[in-house]
């Protein structure tokens, strides 16, 4: 169905129309009015009236007109757009997490806080450092989360003049907003020909005084690995400077190396990419932190503590409880405890793969990305030299747009008729007419050759017809959106309930 | 031919490879393609010391039954709400969620989707949270509303920014009755840039309910952002939002509500009382309590703030040939083109909770939404009747009109009477002792909430297991 005649709920509504089966009063009824006053009671509520199977009919035609890792191959570079294992669903589900108050008391919620504390200290160990928080809901709440202890960490030395952040030109957005919100100001570094930080640019940075940080991507969102790591790691302590991972890319390191090693004090995790939680269609995610022991005492409230006691040889069941009175942490980031049926997900992945799994992701993620390098060097330019990479590799379509007029929107509008959703594209900004092609792990060699072809074939198209690939894509449900209209005439919400005359 | 078993094993099928898709000869004919011998190659980039040489010490792999095992293991260390009586409430509620809710917002199509960059791949989600937005603004009675916070607190804290920012003030004004929680994490993110948080003291113990509102007017000045308050507040009280309004509005700043989307059943939309920012909670649309998150925080505003709103937000318009299609819209706000110049940070939209928030508002509709909010009402009105009929069991509010929570003074520790309650299969209220520690009103208090979940036969059990436990001594 083309999709304007596909209609949104409020136009199936039919008045007096009902779904849900709700109990009957079972206590003695005293009108609102009398219980609230008329004065606070409301006169209108405009909501849709349909049957059950109308509700059931809409939404799964919705779930038909769209994409998603379930129907097929999701390269979007800097996402990992890996497979999201279906028992992760059904352990949220079990009523034991899922029907968990947060308020309840402690001893009432044992199996919750020893998954949390269990989760924490793995995350720890994969990655290298001393202490983790689960709290904060996404990879940018992290980095801001971060951010507030960085900023604690200095003030609590004397050393609050410290003001700035440095961020390379290829970060993510979310670094300098987000430093940008806990009033940093924010100084760049550039990279080098080799697309990775430019030591001699980091030292002017560094030079001018009061860093409170650098943040890195790493491997970076060229998708290679910052080889000098140790040396910039050691540049910014030398300045007085934290240095803070992006951990958007650990799928790259899993099992193969740990940010902790190289000098990092503190990074986020996506465990929406990294550990297989669903994307949700942008959420919910978690953005868990991890930190070395400087940064400890700045975590967010609350923490949690493992209490065993002896009796007599033997150590006790452990116990765990939240700790709330921490006079040097930030304070609260979360109305509770973070996303925790995300961390019950991620629990439950890294559970399923062990030791020996978790380096099978991180292999096979570099594998698979070099794979799709290796088969299309010929046919596109890759970013900086057709060299290693780690879990993703950038491409450019400059070429291809001097030469042909094709751009990688375009690139990525045909894949589209061919079924795939496309990469990443217009970024890293360095990389011009960028495509951030991520495999990950879970596609299989056979997929990615299907892709692969794909991919050769458009850039023929490219030379040959490319007017084919200007006017793509052409089998999708809508065209090319007009993104100007939609901005100057903004239509945010279905207008005719909100009509006078509507009614009520 | 040998047998199956020994030519797997000898093919090392059998071997741990969770996940992974690729056979050991795609393996081969990949490092093949690449040109190199063996996959440690592809490390080369990593200098040399920081390659890990042995595998990292987690616990061994679990297979997916005994996964299972173990995973229902631990969640049998908790109680949880499905196997006892709650009458916990404060911010996470334990409304009832209708089975097609969980079946709908499952679906791979959705769960597995990615944020909606593409459009063309993506108007299922994308239409989604086009009805999502409309059904909050039909609920808040605002002009427009995103699906893009991650709880109701980091929205108090987002809207009181926006605020900052709009008017280039730096104080904000919150009244003690809105949630603890949520006003330590506005302190977080205030204390972070430096701005001030002012907080006006609880009050309203006695009959006279306007003293609040009274004092309200002497921490609001020209330096004021905004003023945010809480309906119904911390307490269940239904307040009169038209006074914090118009005190926000003498000064210039902006009144931000938070509110119960419950509620907004049964109480007047903040819309309609002049509120310029409306955050909320929306955990209780169809979302599990899940022990507190992942929560749904919802964020609704006038139009004349659309240029200052913080996080994403989809547009309805036009494709090629004039079809009808959705796509996230004003962009040229957001952190991945402003970078440090963006309205906010966030990247992410709470898309998959908003959806079962949308198909949760769909499958209640108009009767349903009121009934589920009457329903509330009727049933903590019954309880409050009863409960305060008890010899020990005091009103704290005695004359403030409430919703579906109430606060109690008992003539016992609360810590206690909990205790004894969970005996009965009982999770009893919130000890609010921790919470108000300094004010005297407060010592001895429990805050009761009572839903439609909550049966007249649970809420008897509640009196009379409540009725022993005050009356014996021993306790």
């Amino acid at each position: 169905m083309k999709n304007s005649e596909f209609p949104l709920i409020f136009e199936k509504s039919r008045r007096g129309r009902k779904a849900a089966n709700l109990p009957e009063c079972d206590v003695p009824y005293t009108s609102p009015e009398e219980l609230i006053g008329a004065e606070h009671l409301r006169s209108r509520l405009p909501l849709p009236e349909v049957s059950e199977l109308d509700v059931v009919r809409h939404f799964t035609h919705l779930s038909q007109r769209n994409y998603a890792i379930d129907l097929g191959l999701y390269p979007l570079g800097s996402c990992t757009m890996k497979y999201n294992p279906k028992v992760n669903e059904k352990a949220a589900s079990i009523p034991g997490f899922a029907s968990l108050h947060p308020l309840q008391p402690e001893e009432t919620a044992q199996g919750a806080l020893a998954l949390m504390y269990d989760l924490q200290k793995m995350l720890a160990e994969i990655s290298g450092f001393d202490a983790t928080t689960l709290q904060p809901s996404a990879g940018a709440h992290g980095e801001l989360c971060a951010m507030m202890m960085v900023k604690a960490y200095h003030a609590s030395r004397g050393e609050a003049h410290r003001n700035v952040v440095v961020i390379p030109d290829a970060a993510h957005g979310t670094n300098p907003a987000s430093a940008a919100r806990c009033g940093f100001k924010v100084k760049g570094v550039i990279s080098n020909s080799k697309g990775c930080t430019d030591l001699d640019s980091l030292q002017k940075a560094l030079a001018g005084g009061n860093i409170a940080a650098f943040m890195l991507t790493n491997p970076n969102t060229v998708g290679l690995f910052e080889s000098e790591i140790e040396k910039i790691c050691e540049m910014v302590h030398e300045a007085g400077g934290l240095v803070y991972c992006d951990g958007a890319n650990m799928n790259a390191m899993l099992g193969l190396t740990r940010p902790g090693d190289m000098g990092f004090d503190v990074m986020h995790f996506n465990l929406h990419k990294t550990f297989s939680t669903p994307h949700g269609g942008g959420g919910p995610g978690c953005g868990a932190v991890s930190v070395k022991a400087c940064l400890e005492p700045f975590l967010p409230v609350p923490t949690i503590e493992k209490v065993t006691a002896k009796i007599g040889e033997e150590e006790s069941e452990a116990t765990y409880r939240f700790i709330q009175n921490r006079p040097q942490s930030i304070g609260r980031i979360h109305s509770f405890y973070g996303a925790f049926l995300i961390a019950v997900r991620a629990y439950t992945y890294i559970r399923s793969l062990g030791a020996k799994g978790i380096r099978g992701v991180g292999e096979n993620a570099v594998l698979n990305a070099n794979y799709v390098r290796a088969r299309l060097a010929d046919h596109y330019e890759v970013a900086y030299g057709n060299r290693t990479c780690m879990h993703e590799v950038v491409l450019s379509a400059a070429k291809l747009k001097q030469l042909h007029g094709v751009r990688a929107l375009d690139i990525s509008k045909r894949l589209m008729d061919y079924g795939y959703h496309p990469p990443t594209n217009y970024f890293p900004l360095i990389v011009p007419e960028a495509l951030m092609i991520e495999p990950t792990e879970t596609e299989s060699k056979q997929t990615l050759d299907e892709f692969i072809e794909v991919m050769i074939k458009i850039s023929q198209e490219a030379v040959e017809t490319p007017d084919l690939l200007t006017t793509a894509p052409h089998v999708t449900l809508v065209s090319r959106l007009d993104e100007t209209a939609a901005v100057k005439n903004l239509d945010l919400r279905y207008e005719p309930l909100f009509e006078n005359n509507n009614p009520i | 031919m040998p047998p199956l078993t020994r030519s797997l094993q000898k093919k090392g099928v059998t071997k741990n490879v969770t996940y992974l898709s690729n056979t050991v000869e795609d393996r081969t004919e990949m490092l093949e393609a690449i040109g190199i011998a063996s996959f440690d190659n592809l490390l080369e980039p990593i200098p040399e010391n920081l390659r890990l040489k042995t595998l990292l010490n987690l616990p061994p792999a679990l297979d997916e039954s005994g996964l299972l095992r173990h995973l229902n293991k631990m969640a049998g260390r908790n109680v949880n709400l499905e196997a006892c009586i709650s009458f916990l409430g404060a911010g996470v509620y334990d409304h009832f969620r209708p089975a097609v809710v969980a079946a709908l917002q499952g679906r791979g199509e959705f769960a597995t989707s990615y944020t909606p960059y593409q459009p063309e791949m993506s108007q299922g989600m994308l239409q989604a949270i086009y009805e999502y937005q409309t059904l909050i603004c039909t609920l808040t009675w605002m002009d427009l509303a995103n699906a893009s916070m991650y709880d109701a607190a980091t929205g108090v804290a987002e809207a009181a920014l926006m605020a900052i920012h709009i008017l280039d003030r730096h104080d904000v004004v919150v009244t003690e009755a809105m949630h603890p929680h949520y006003r330590q994490v506005l302190k977080t993110y205030l204390d972070a840039t430096g701005f001030n948080m002012v907080t006006v003291p609880l009050s309203g113990f006695a009959s006279d309910t306007s003293s609040e509102f009274e004092s309200l007017s002497t921490y609001i000045n020209d330096r004021t952002a905004c003023v945010l308050f809480q309906q119904p507040d911390f307490f269940g009280r239904v307040i009169d939002q038209k006074e914090y309004v118009e005190a926000a509005h003498r000064v210039g700043a902006l009144a931000i509500s938070c509110v119960d989307p419950i509620s907004l059943g049964l109480l007047k939309p903040p819309g309609e009382l002049d509120v310029d920012i409306v955050v909320g909670e929306g955990q209780s649309l169809g979302n599990p309590m899940g022990f507190g998150g992942p929560l749904l925080g919802f964020f609704a505003c006038k139009k004349k703030f659309v240029r200052h709103f913080p996080g994403r937000i989809v547009g309805a318009t036009v494709d090629e040939s004039g079809n009808r299609g959705y796509t996230m819209t004003l962009r040229t706000r957001e952190q991945d083109i402003r970078r440090e110049k963006a309205t906010s940070n966030i990247c992410t939209n709470q898309a998959l909770l908003a959806l079962a928030a949308t198909i949760y508002l769909c499958e209640l509709g108009k009767a349903g939404m009121t009934q589920v909010s009457d329903l509330s009402l009727q049933k903590a009105h019954y309880a409050y009747r009863e409960l305060t009929a008890l010899e020990g069991v005091e009103a704290v509010f005695p004359q403030s009109p409430f919703f579906k929570e109430f606060a109690l003074k008992l003539s016992k520790p609360v810590v206690e009477v909990n205790r004894e309650l969970l005996k009965a299969g009982i999770l009893g209220g919130l000890n609010l002792d921790t919470y108000y520690e300094n004010n005297v009103n407060l010592a001895n208090t429990t805050l009761f909430c009572v839903t439609e979940t909550r049966t007249r036969e649970d809420i008897d059990l509640l009196v009379s297991t409540l009725k022993k436990v005050l009356g014996n001594a021993s306790v």
